[in-house]
């Protein structure tokens, strides 16, 4: 179960990014919202959704908004999820976002991440505003009915609260060392 | 008409109750008598042995019904190509019904 709750801070992070700069949260600290995604590259859920995140991102990147996706994943039992492999992963998508690898996999247990893909939406002043799902069906993006996480951000830009503030994370479990 | 069906999964994926259902859907509308061994896969030595590349896995007598390439067994969730290019984690009915009416036609 994840260790924050609504209104509750974000976790600061250091980490290295597949474009070979290392990212942390406080230069994000001037964006209007925040999306920590934990994701990986092997999981078919993440998968599902990934071309979904990259839509996110380009579609509220003009309203001040930043998506970080963070790998946790045991490379060694995974190897698919490597470092490499990652890089591979953002560039044959094209993420338009922070690709972060958290190898001591501290972060995941920090925020108490246990999914991926799992998201965590903080406002301006890097309050949880919204925890869970990406949207509603991860298996086919034209039958989602709710779209929680675009839904979650059109009310926290307006400074509002996302009417639905918690979604149960649906995907892989993160593979701890 | 009678075939060797097995499911395996992984408790750590979701979805797996989903995949099993429509297996015994399909074998059921194609009158096919099998009964379903569902395994359960817990470990990486169980995922070695069983030749398991995620969950979750059907074989048909012995083959994947979608069989991949220089696998990597672990008990972990595997993604499926759909027959209209979208990756998925779980085998539609469409790849199912295709794998069982294969099968029929070999037995």
């Amino acid at each position: 179960m994840a260790n924050l709750k609504s209104a509750d801070k974000a976790l600061p992070f250091n980490l290295p990014g597949v474009d070979g700069t290392n990212h942390n949260l406080q230069e994000y600290s001037e964006k209007n919202a925040v999306v920590v995604i934990f994701s990986c590259n092997h999981c078919p859920y993440v998968r599902a959704w990934e071309d979904r995140m990259v839509e996110v991102q380009a579609d509220y990147a003009s309203r001040g908004v930043q998506l970080v996706a963070i790998n946790s994943n045991d490379a060694v039992k995974y190897p698919e999820d490597s470092f490499a492999k990652m890089k591979e992963r953002a560039q044959e998508k094209k993420f338009n976002f922070p690709y972060l690898r958290d190898e001591s996999q501290k972060v995941a247990k920090a925020y108490g991440a246990e999914r991926t893909p799992e998201v965590f939406l903080f406002d301006k002043s890097g309050l949880l505003r919204y925890h869970g799902v990406i949207d509603d069906n991860y298996d086919n993006p034209a039958a989602v009915k709710i779209m929680y996480l675009r839904e979650a951000l059109d009310a926290v830009l307006t400074g509002t609260l996302p009417r639905t503030t918690e979604t149960k994370p649906v995907g892989c479990t993160i593979k701890w060392k | 008409m009678s075939l060797k069906v097995r499911f395996l999964y992984s408790e750590d994926c979701p979805s797996h109750e989903e995949a099993l259902r429509r297996l015994q859907d399909v074998l059921r509308e194609e009158r096919v008598d099998a009964d379903i061994e569902v395994v359960r896969v817990g470990s990486f030595e169980q995922a070695e042995k069983e030749r398991f590349p995620g969950s979750p896995t059907i074989t048909i007598d012995g083959r994947d019904i979608s069989p991949i390439a220089n696998a990597h067994y672990a008990p972990a969730c595997r993604a499926y190509r759909l027959e209209d290019g979208r990756i998925s984690p779980l085998p539609s009915t469409f790849m199912i019904r295709e794998a069982v009416l294969a099968a029929k036609r070999e037995s």
